[in-house]
């Protein structure tokens, strides 16, 4: 049985980690406001850029000229997954489960026969699929961890993938990111970057489009918008991703303080025990000492 | 004057949203002004200095890599970067004007020689817009 000094010691140390666990909650709560609003602002750039882009990809998808960014190269022989994570764990299963939804795509489509190539965003997801995917991986980006991500991040990512896709090193690219809904919910997505999708614009919507003007032409809007919205894409993801992460942490430590309180509940109580029984036999022993005279 | 609302947008947040008379746009193809009822219109952004005039001294921000769009609800341009002239320094436009540089001479093949030498020229076309601007309003 452990001694009082153990259960002490022991108590001691729970109480210090329930305090770390408190502060990287707080901390969290606090960026995960930050990351929050960093999400929402960017909101309306990506808006516009998508109803703008549909509006113009309805009217000349169709064409000869079609960009390929826009139709893809016609194959979907070789397949980019964009896996993009963060740079720190102790955040439940937030890596974990994009790098699952991601490894499990991957295997599908190589028991297809595909080719898969695999860019890493981030540190974890880089870590968790070096062990299987060794040869796979084309690229790692790390973002600094503590400064939330620019959009001059994003766009240094979509210059390298936009230079390998012009270089003909794969047909279709996907990205995986968790899409972050509520502090307890952010849901793992697969998103597809190139061929670019759009949702098509609605009917009111593609009758105002037939009456704008474009200058230079639409084609030319067109090759000039399709990179910028690549890295509006994954800018929006790494934004998505940033508050899922804090959210996801937030949680997890919310859980960790939790039980660290219960462990202290018991081992209290244990050290308690402890000591009464120890006063126990204290007194058992003088007083049986004190009978013997 | 007529009014009619504007938005400049750019990736990081929204930059200016509210009631204006006229927006002076620097578009691939020379530079616009929009006025209350334009007909709908979407042109590719120069880097160039955007001017907006509503109620008060005109307000110019430095713009850069983008599109406006113009419609009957109003116009909205988005800019990857969007920076109030007060807000630039000399030395940020030299370094933009430098990696453009650089951008033209690490070129391989011509067309994109050609293309990055148009932005560069443009670059510095708009840089000594801007400093024309801070001698004359200081």
């Amino acid at each position: 049985m452990a001694s009082l000094k153990d259960l002490r010691n022991r108590i001691a140390s729970v109480k210090a980690t329930q305090k770390i666990t408190k502060a990287m909650q707080m901390v969290a709560a606090a960026k995960l406001r930050r990351a929050q609003q960093a999400a929402e602002a960017a909101r309306p750039y990506a808006q516009r850029m998508e109803s703008v882009l549909g509006n113009i990809a309805g009217a000349i998808s169709g064409g000869p000229d079609a960009p390929l960014l826009l139709t893809g190269t016609g194959k979907d022989q070789t397949h980019l997954l964009l896996v993009l994570t963060a740079e720190r764990g102790l955040c439940g299963a937030f890596n974990s489960s994009i790098v699952r939804l991601a490894r499990e795509r991957a295997l599908s489509l190589m028991g297809q026969g595909k080719t898969v190539k695999i860019f890493c965003v981030g540190r974890k997801g880089y870590e968790a699929l070096r062990r299987q995917f060794e040869k796979q991986i084309v690229g790692v980006v790390e973002l600094r961890a503590n400064k939330g991500v620019t959009f001059a991040d994003a766009q240094a990512v979509a210059d390298k993938i936009g230079a390998m896709f012009a270089a003909g090193e794969f047909d279709v690219a996907t990205q995986f990111f968790s899409r972050f809904q509520s502090v307890i919910s952010q849901t793992p997505t697969a998103q597809q970057l190139i061929p670019a999708t759009f949702e098509a614009p609605s009917e009111a919507a593609s009758g105002a489009a037939a009456v704008y003007e474009y200058e230079p032409g639409e084609a030319e809007i067109l090759a000039d918008l399709l990179p910028r919205n690549l890295a509006v894409q994954i800018f929006k993801a790494l934004l998505e991703n940033g508050a899922s992460e804090q959210g996801a942490r937030m949680s997890a430590m919310d859980n960790a303080t939790r039980n660290a309180g219960e462990m202290i509940k018991k081992q209290t109580l244990t050290y308690n025990r402890t000591r009464q029984a120890m006063i126990t036999k204290e007194l058992i022993e003088i007083i049986s000492g004190a009978e013997a005279l | 004057m007529a009014t009619f609302p504007f938005e400049l947008v750019s990736p990081e947040r929204l930059v200016y949203s509210g009631s204006v008379t006229e927006v002076i746009v620097p578009g691939t193809e020379g530079e616009f002004g929009i006025l209350a009822g334009h007909s709908p219109f979407v042109s590719t952004l120069k880097p160039g200095v955007l001017t907006i005039k509503g109620d008060g001294a005109p307000r110019k921000l430095f713009v850069r890599g983008g599109f406006a769009e113009a419609n009957p609800a109003g116009l909205t341009v988005l800019a990857e970067t969007a920076i109030p002239l007060a807000e630039i320094r000399a030395e940020n436009l030299a370094q933009m004007i430098k990696d453009a540089q650089e951008d033209v001479e690490d070129a391989r093949d011509e067309a994109t020689r050609a293309s990055r030498q148009l932005f560069l020229e443009q670059l510095k076309s708009a840089a000594a817009a801007i400093e024309a601007d801070s001698r004359t309003s200081h």
